[in-house]
């Protein structure tokens, strides 16, 4: 496999007493998807936080492209091409669908929006992810449903141009139809070249679109897999601790 | 437990999807691609889903003028309706300030008083041995900048509830306001030109070249709008949309103007003319709607208002923008509070007090929500000439300051309610 965009090389981070990330080692490559897994608390937010520079590590060294930088700040991530789709979605009901996909880094023209360039590079954003189910551009967030919003927020990081795409748990909140949608999407950003890390509690999830499975258990590492080398009782193995990597190591 | 209601909206949202993407057409639209016919049709669905923006202020406003038109000789005389405008005035301002604290989810209860005690230093300051009433103006701004700052201080930078800090300086601006003015104490207005603002009208000519400047503006914006988008290759709706609302502006401007000119002085002396402050609003508003549409500021402030998180995390200061709404709002109050000085005459004691509820009434009844994330000034203007036309039309009825109070409460109730149902209907968020 190529150089990874991103490398994390033991990485720490505490909170007090609590040793949430134990030295771990992460990588995530260009079109590729990887999938983060992990039962509650075994640090996949603090992990993904991390690199989106909102809590900054301990210790350890985070390669981009193999150079050594420091994420201390959502700007220092996003200097880097790095975005994150939050849970919860970060998108503002009150404004429209381009109005969201450019907030906080509008397109200005003398001093005013230009709403024209926004709209088309929007439109841009939404082909290239092949979406065809919004029927106007211009339509409040608030009138769209679950799976539309998330693609609003996927569509968000393309407009942004960004190389590593972290995705926390994009069909937790979705149903059936939604989170096919969903997952193609995911699909797509990553053949489009985009390195798309995804947190899944959700192992169907997890196999139809990870070409990677890092999982953690209780702040380690405990395995790095590819998707056709393992299954689905394997991973639930590493997720709960009764299987460890110690024999491939 | 936060599993349960995921599961549950989510069922919810396959049915709505399922019912919603089925007949969505497989074309990626701009929402502009369609015949004016079309785009008439998607405007009443969006009134149907609860967007009615000034439309209930609007057709309240029509009401009132019919009713009162009937049940008064005087109500629609050119006479009363300049009367009716410079009343309209200070409470229009002072709502399009409050719509800036309000737009983020904020409020403002001392924006009556800061006005108070800036207009208590104008007027005291402008007395005959006094400052030349440009410096004491400017000191006036200064105080209603320093008070913004301060609010915006607590609120933004600290984390106190703006209710509670406005709710606090409500009660102690009224403290310095006495303090500055003396109890019971009353300062007339000197300096022609302040008077003259809510008290003299435009030449003829003038109000017609005001109403040529309006429409030349507004249809330089569209054409520049236009101009811009073909530009950047994104379609542009058809050319009627802007055309017909520029010609009901026009219309509208143009019976205004063509009543205002209409002789209303006694037999000594003509009186006619659209009033000064006129394009002194006009200015306030049209500049005012610019930033909240047109520029970073404006955006940040509605979606601050929509998704304080969401907007943290796209990079927006917070922080600096709420701090600077509450600047503007102290500041724009200031303006409010020139226009009722000038038009009352004097300051006193109580300058200021009772008004700060009307201004959010005006805002809210106008179709601004408390929430945040909804509103422009616009709505804060219509919403304010409503109440300004209860108060009036009433008070040639005959009814006591109670019964004005009583109806405006109730209108203001009444619009709360029409908004909550609308919303209620139509499943949107607040």
């Amino acid at each position: 496999m190529n150089q990874p965009i991103i490398e994390l090389k033991s990485v720490t981070k505490s909170f007090g007493p609590v040793n949430v990330l134990k030295g771990i080692d992460f990588t995530a490559h260009e079109g590729r998807v990887t999938a983060l897994v992990g039962d509650n608390g075994a640090g996949k937010s603090t992990l993904i936080k991390g690199l989106a520079g909102v809590q900054p590590y301990d210790g350890g060294e985070v390669l981009f492209e193999g150079e050594p930088v420091h994420l201390h700040h959502p700007r220092d991530a996003s200097r880097h091409g790095i975005e994150v789709v939050y849970q919860d979605l970060a998108l503002c009901d009150n404004l429209d669908i381009v109005q969201n996909m450019f907030l906080g880094r509008e397109e200005m023209a003398t001093g005013a929006f230009d709403e024209g360039r926004m709209e088309v590079e929007a439109a841009a954003a939404l082909q290239s992810l092949n979406v065809r189910t919004v029927s106007s551009l211009r339509q409040k967030v608030a009138s769209l449903s679950g799976g539309q919003r998330q693609t609003v927020a996927i569509a968000r990081a393309v407009v942004k141009q960004a190389r590593v795409v972290i995705l926390d748990e994009p069909t937790a909140a979705l149903g059936v139809a939604q989170t096919e949608q969903v997952l193609n999407l995911v699909r797509r950003l990553a053949d489009n070249g985009v390195a798309v890390v995804i947190i899944s509690h959700n192992l169907q999830d997890v196999f139809q679109v990870a070409d990677d499975i890092s999982v953690l258990y209780l702040g380690s590492m405990t395995a790095r897999l590819r998707r056709e080398d393992t299954n689905a009782d394997d991973v639930v193995g590493y997720i709960t601790g009764t299987k460890s990597m110690e024999a491939m190591a | 437990m936060s599993g349960d209601s995921a599961d549950v909206t989510s069922q919810s949202d396959v049915a709505r999807t399922a019912a919603r993407e089925s007949d969505a057409p497989t074309l990626l639209g701009k929402g502009v691609e369609n015949s004016p016919l079309e785009h008439g049709r998607a405007y009443l669905q969006r009134l149907r889903g609860g967007e009615m923006g000034a439309l209930p202020a609007i057709g309240g406003l029509l009401v009132l003028f019919v009713i009162f038109h009937f049940a008064n000789d005087l109500f629609t005389t050119p006479r009363n309706m300049a009367n009716l405008i410079t009343q309209a005035a200070p409470l229009v301002v002072l709502g399009m300030a409050l719509v800036f604290v309000l737009l983020l989810g904020e409020i403002d209860l001392s924006a009556g008083v800061t006005f108070g005690v800036a207009m208590a230093v104008f007027v005291k300051y402008t007395q005959p041995d006094g400052l030349s009433w440009p410096v004491a103006l400017l000191l006036s701004l200064g105080i209603g900048f320093t008070i913004g700052f301060v609010i915006g201080f607590f609120v933004a930078r600290i984390g106190v509830p703006s209710f509670v800090v406005t709710l606090g300086l409500f009660l102690g601006l009224q403290g310095v306001i006495l303090m500055i003015i003396g109890a019971g104490g009353t300062y007339r207005l000197i300096p022609e030109p302040i008077k003259a603002i809510q008290n003299s009208n435009l030449a003829p000519w003038e109000g017609w070249a005001l109403l040529a400047l309006v429409l030349a503006i507004l249809v330089g914006v569209a054409m520049w709008d236009r101009v811009r988008r073909s530009r950047a290759g994104a379609p542009n709706p058809s050319i009627w949309i802007p055309m017909v609302k520029l010609i009901a502006i026009a219309a509208v401007g143009v019976a205004f103007v063509l009543f205002l000119n209409i002789d209303r002085g006694g037999v000594n002396r003509a009186i006619q003319g659209v009033p000064i402050v006129v394009p002194f609003v006009l200015a306030i508003g049209m500049v005012g709607t610019y930033v909240l549409d047109r520029t970073r500021f404006g955006r940040y402030m509605y979606a601050i208002g929509g998704n304080r998180e969401a907007a943290r995390r796209s990079g927006v200061n917070v922080t600096l923008i709420k701090w600077s709404a509450f600047v503007i709002c102290s500041s724009l109050a200031v303006v409010a509070g020139l226009l009722f000085v000038s038009r009352v005459g004097s300051a006193d004691a109580s300058t200021g007090r009772e008004i700060v509820l009307s201004g959010v009434a005006a805002a809210v009844v106008g179709g601004v929500s408390l929430f945040g994330g909804r509103g422009r000034l616009m709505h804060a203007a219509v919403g304010a000439l409503v109440i300004a036309t209860i108060e009036n039309g009433l008070g040639l009825l005959g009814f006591s300051a109670g019964a004005t109070l009583a109806v405006s409460g109730g209108v203001l109730i009444l619009a709360a309610t029409v908004d909550a149902l609308a919303r209620r209907r139509s499943g949107a968020v607040t």
